[in-house]
């Protein structure tokens, strides 16, 4: 069979969402913001919410989300976009809100936001991007960095006497009152990107619900931090980040 | 029955990060010689015969370059 | 005849934000301005027009949360004393360099650092030039009644989304805790959802329609020409809202030898240094700017011709004053009066230094 025949509009099983906007992303080569901001823009897609659907963008490589997926976005000055989803969404409780944020932004300067949004139970959505480090200023130590894990930051290796241990703050999310659904995924091969797409998609209906705040992390990499190249950076990933941040439901109600 | 399937790449968009090519399952992808204006070498076709569309390329895919047809034969 | 109401001017805040149709207010309790927000959840505004009011975690949260209810288009507010405020700057200026419109109130306690909870007018500088980071401004009103509290809530938003940028009503210790009778107003309903997409949707988000693009609220510009363009824009703004916005009152100026120039609740304060100085045969009169950005350049620059003197009074170490020597310019002599720290001065004892200063 010749592949002019099999390359028909009719054949198409899988293609770019057209909630994707044209512009090329400004991520590096296999990094894993990418794969997330596809499979919302799907999900979104899928439930045909794009006008309902307010994305709050943090500070870091993904203040740019706003370039990339076609809906209505606020960009959060660095940690806050959990307090203006708080206001989005009980101000217009009709809309689905849900916040995109790095482990600095998350995790470090924005640690208070989180906690009581979440502990609020506040009917939005977080994805959390942890990929161990800090991204767009050039591969500083994030809360979340491994032990030993090199850093421009922590050249010799993460020591807990120097630089305090690392942040499994989706453990403690997970704890608050105020959350339904917590989770930790990843986007590394096929079926995790699958898992994941069904998590946000989950979040998403969970937050029409009144059930509270839906937590979604998802494990991810940064090969120009780590400075290990796509394919292996995944694998490293499986080594290195998943033992101390394992997969999985950690909570769902 | 079989599935018999084919991609067709934004090479202007690929970046070459070839996580793709590690997830196909047939061997069907791989990184061109060739490089595009970025000066990426992108992804192609390089086993025509083996791609039965099963889609995996295109879901890693960071950058959305992949579309996937596929037909049952 | 209106209804008037005893009330505390913080509470006149919280009343003139239910009846002028604000959508949402957000703060984090702090003295002297407590009230507003004890007001506001006694009233349970959220069960008669839908007002969300939310006690958030900090200053920091509540005023990113005004940015995330003004992103939206609603009428959003947070009130909070001066160190509280000093939290919020980085916020205050994310919206400015969003052009978004929002109302924060400042009771002003004494400062710096976590300083006193008495009165104080030590954050002219930090209200009028800007107080976060960046080229920007913050239209300034300064209340110097309960009554002024009340009316400027409503006035604050309309300045707001007339120019798209924050508002702050500059108050202090005294007028937020004084008790004084208040006429209400008649009441506005919250804006609909119709209303708020004509007036808003061409940059709100509020939702992606089909027929306009996607809407982005970011103070974000990466290329230095970009950031330089916009930056230029807010100047134009802030120029248009300096020939439109000034207001000022004046107390027996008409035949004025010598002026004060005072706000807030030192204006009030100063009608009785007046008396006793034309009991004492000297012709003094007051200026008493009531926006502080724009600041009532020309109406001073009006009186220095008539003037022998000029005395800024204010409750801090001298702040407003370098505005009226800029205005001033050499012309007429310069000076200042004031108290720190909380002290409120009496009339007799400004009265005291202002005749020192013409001898």
């Amino acid at each position: 069979m010749d592949i002019k025949d099999i390359i028909k509009p009719e054949n198409k099983v899988y293609g770019r969402t057209p909630l994707l906007k044209d512009a090329i992303l400004h991520y590096c080569p296999g990094c894993s913001h990418g794969v997330v901001h596809k499979i919302i823009a799907e999900v979104i897609e899928e439930m045909g919410i794009q006008d309902k659907t307010i994305g709050i963008s943090p500070v870091g490589c993904s203040v740019f989300a706003y370039n990339y997926i076609d809906i209505d976005w606020q960009q959060a000055a660095h940690g806050r976009a959990p307090a203006l989803a708080t206001a989005t969404k009980r101000l217009m409780p009709d809309k689905y809100v849900f916040t995109y944020q790095g482990d600095g932004d998350l995790a470090s300067i924005g640690t208070a936001e989180i906690m009581h949004a979440c502990n609020r139970g506040e009917n939005i959505v977080v994805i959390f991007i942890n990929n161990a480090i800090y991204g767009m200023t050039g591969g500083q130590m994030a809360p979340t960095t491994l032990l030993g894990q090199v850093t421009a930051t922590t050249p010799y290796g993460r020591k807990a006497e120097l630089n305090g241990y690392p942040l499994k703050i989706t453990e403690l999310i997970a704890q608050l009152e105020g959350t339904c659904y917590v989770t930790r995924q990843s986007v590394q091969n096929p079926g995790a990107v699958r898992k994941t797409k069904k998590a946000i998609q989950k979040a998403f209906e969970n937050s029409m619900m009144k059930k509270g705040t839906s937590f979604v992390e998802v494990v991810s990499t940064c090969n120009s931090g780590w400075k290990i190249p796509p394919v292996q950076a995944n694998k490293w990933m499986e080594d290195n980040m998943f033992p101390f941040y394992p997969l999985g439901d950690m909570k769902d109600r | 029955m079989a599935l018999k399937g084919a991609i067709v790449v934004d090479t202007e968009k690929c970046k070459g990060c070839g996580v793709c090519v590690a997830n196909c399952p047939t061997n069907t992808i791989a990184l061109s010689k060739e490089v595009n204006s970025k000066g990426y070498n992108y992804l192609y076709m390089a086993n025509l015969d083996n791609c039965t569309g099963c889609t995996n390329c295109a879901t890693v895919c960071p950058d959305a370059v992949i579309t996937v047809y596929r037909v049952k034969i | 005849m209106a209804e008037k109401i005893l009330m505390k001017g913080n509470e006149a805040i919280a009343y003139a934000a239910i009846n002028c149709g604000c959508d949402g207010y957000f703060g984090y309790p702090i003295t002297p301005q407590s009230e507003v927000m004890e007001t506001l959840m006694k009233e349970k505004p959220w069960e008669s027009t839908g007002m969300v009011v939310l006690q958030a975690e900090s200053e920091t949260a509540s005023i990113n949360m005004v940015y995330g209810g003004a992103c939206c288009g609603k009428k959003v507010m947070t009130s909070s004393s001066s160190p509280g405020i000093s939290l919020m700057c980085e916020g205050i200026s994310y919206l400015a360099g969003s052009e978004l419109p929002c109302l924060v109130v400042n009771v002003m306690r004494g400062g710096p650092g976590l300083g006193t909870i008495q009165p104080s007018q030590g954050d002219y500088f930090q209200a009028t030039k800007g107080g976060g980071h960046g080229d920007y401004r913050t239209i300034v009103l300064a209340p110097a009644s309960a009554q002024d509290m009340y009316d400027f809530v409503d006035l604050a938003f309309e300045l707001a989304f007339k120019y798209r940028n924050p508002v702050m009503i500059l108050g202090d210790g005294v007028i937020g805790q004084m008790m004084e009778k208040v006429e209400l107003r008649p009441s506005k309903p919250r804006r609909t959802e119709a209303e708020i997409r004509e007036l808003c949707s061409s940059w709100a988000t509020i939702g992606k329609t089909a027929d306009r693009p996607a809407n982005t609220i970011t103070s974000l510009a990466l290329q230095a020409d970009v950031q330089e363009r916009f930056n230029i824009k807010l100047q134009k703004k802030y120029a248009e809202v300096e020939a439109n916005e000034v207001r000022y009152s004046t107390y027996k100026c008409e035949d004025a030898d010598h002026l004060i120039v005072a706000f807030g609740c030192m204006s009030r304060i100063c009608e009785n240094v007046v008396e006793i100085a034309r009991e004492n045969g000297i012709k003094l009169g007051i200026l008493r700017p009531i926006t502080l950005f724009p600041y009532p350049k020309d109406a001073l620059n009006a009186l220095v011709p008539q003037l022998k003197s000029i005395m800024s009074v204010e409750l801090n170490a001298g702040q407003m004053v370098e505005d009226i020597k800029l205005v001033a310019d050499g012309r007429v002599p310069v000076s200042f009066y004031g108290r720190q720290g909380g002290v409120v001065p009496s009339p007799e004892e400004i009265y005291d230094a202002f005749v020192k200063t013409i001898k």
